[in-house]
């Protein structure tokens, strides 16, 4: 049973979002959108199947959803504070640098995440990573303690995607 | 009245995103160096693409819609190859 | 502005503070790429723009078109989602060119930032 849903659907989230990006795109629910949609959410994953994706195991959905408003909130948080550099609201010396950051994540997809979640974030961009030594190398606008940012990285963030992609 | 407070504000919207547009072309103009070029022009497609959807709100239609999307697709490419140019391009050996 | 007249008032000016916010977000992230002193501190600006700014101004165009047009629009949920996954990967390969290509003249990046910031 189980190997016979994975020959029809490979990639299940994949074709649940190939269907909705579908029906958004045309903005309709009519029965032949539904058709078309299923049709294009069976077909295309396969070309995937090419390209041999390191497989994603998620677990613990309250994880994902704390993960999400974790960074929802971070978002909103660290664009006040860019606008408060940008126009500089506090007369403080800036001072940008790098920081290194050493992490227990080894899983490809987590690591994509949080590159994701680090960039995305304004003021942090992410760097690059040592897969060797499990350094990662972010470069951060408002440094001010270098330990604060490491503390942030690994409780905020890297604790929850550690329980998500086990 | 309702009216012209949309009118106004997404005018008012239209013109910050145009300015915005400003600041991300002289930058790309001013350089220094290509990636800070091509960070500018990062930011000139997203306010475009921004810009775009507020024509959409203005005129009332989401055919705007579609063009914004399209920008954003070949904005991102256009980006991820650039980049890709400046780590391989340059290296002369 | 022909949709407007179908609006109530409170939604038009929830969707006007929408929009406005979004773009000026967006405005301060640009002015932020001219202000900001160095290469790796100008790469942040624009986030301001591609996180809040973007999310402001498709709220408020969600909010125009469903509450005016007395159906749901929601497709402009595909650029949100989109801008967040293309926008990180294309600043951090931007970044990561812009420490090889430093790393390959013999600049140090990090060596650089020390000097700016003191």
């Amino acid at each position: 049973m189980r190997t016979l849903a994975r020959a029809i659907l490979p990639y299940p989230l994949v074709s649940l979002g190939l269907f909705a990006l579908w029906l958004l795109l045309n903005q309709s629910l009519s029965p032949g959108h539904l058709v078309l949609g299923g049709l294009v959410a069976l077909i295309a994953p396969r070309g995937l199947l090419l390209l041999e994706p390191p497989p994603v195991r998620l677990s613990r959905p309250v994880a994902i959803v704390r993960l999400g408003w974790r960074v929802f909130v971070d978002i909103v948080r660290s664009n006040i504070a860019v606008t408060g550099i940008i126009l500089r609201l506090k007369r403080r010396e800036r001072n940008a640098g790098f920081v290194a950051i050493p992490l227990k994540l080894r899983n490809a997809n987590a690591l994509a995440v949080l590159g994701t979640i680090i960039t995305s974030t304004p003021g942090t961009v992410w760097v690059d990573f040592d897969s060797a030594t499990g350094l990662l190398r972010i470069h951060v606008l408002d440094l001010i303690e270098e330990a604060d940012w490491i503390e942030t990285i690994q409780q905020r963030y890297e604790t929850l995607l550690l329980e998500i992609f086990r | 009245m309702n009216v012209l407070i949309l009118t106004l504000s997404v005018l008012l919207a239209q013109l910050c995103l145009a300015l915005a547009m400003v600041c991300a072309t002289v930058r790309m103009l001013r350089g220094p160096r290509a990636q800070d070029r091509v960070a500018a022009f990062d930011a000139l497609y997203v306010s475009a693409m921004l810009l775009l959807l507020t024509f959409g709100i203005r005129s009332g239609t989401t055919l705007y819609f579609e063009a914004a999307l399209v920008i954003a697709v070949l904005g991102f490419v256009s980006t991820a190859a650039l980049a890709k140019f400046l780590m391989r391009g340059e290296v002369i050996e | 502005m022909t949709l407007a007249v179908h609006l109530p008032l409170w939604a038009a000016i929830l969707v006007a503070a929408c929009v406005l916010l979004g773009a000026v977000l967006t405005l301060i992230g640009t002015v932020g790429l001219l202000r900001l002193g160095t290469f790796y501190e100008r790469v942040h600006a624009p986030t301001l723009g591609t996180t809040l700014g973007t999310g402001f101004i498709l709220i408020g165009s969600m909010l125009y078109f469903s509450l005016a047009g007395e159906r749901l629009v929601i497709h402009e949920v595909l650029i949100a989602l989109f801008v967040t996954v293309t926008t990180p990967v294309s600043l951090m390969l931007l970044v990561r060119a812009a420490d090889y290509r430093d790393r390959l003249e013999g600049h140090d990046p990090e060596a650089e930032a020390e000097r700016s910031a003191s």
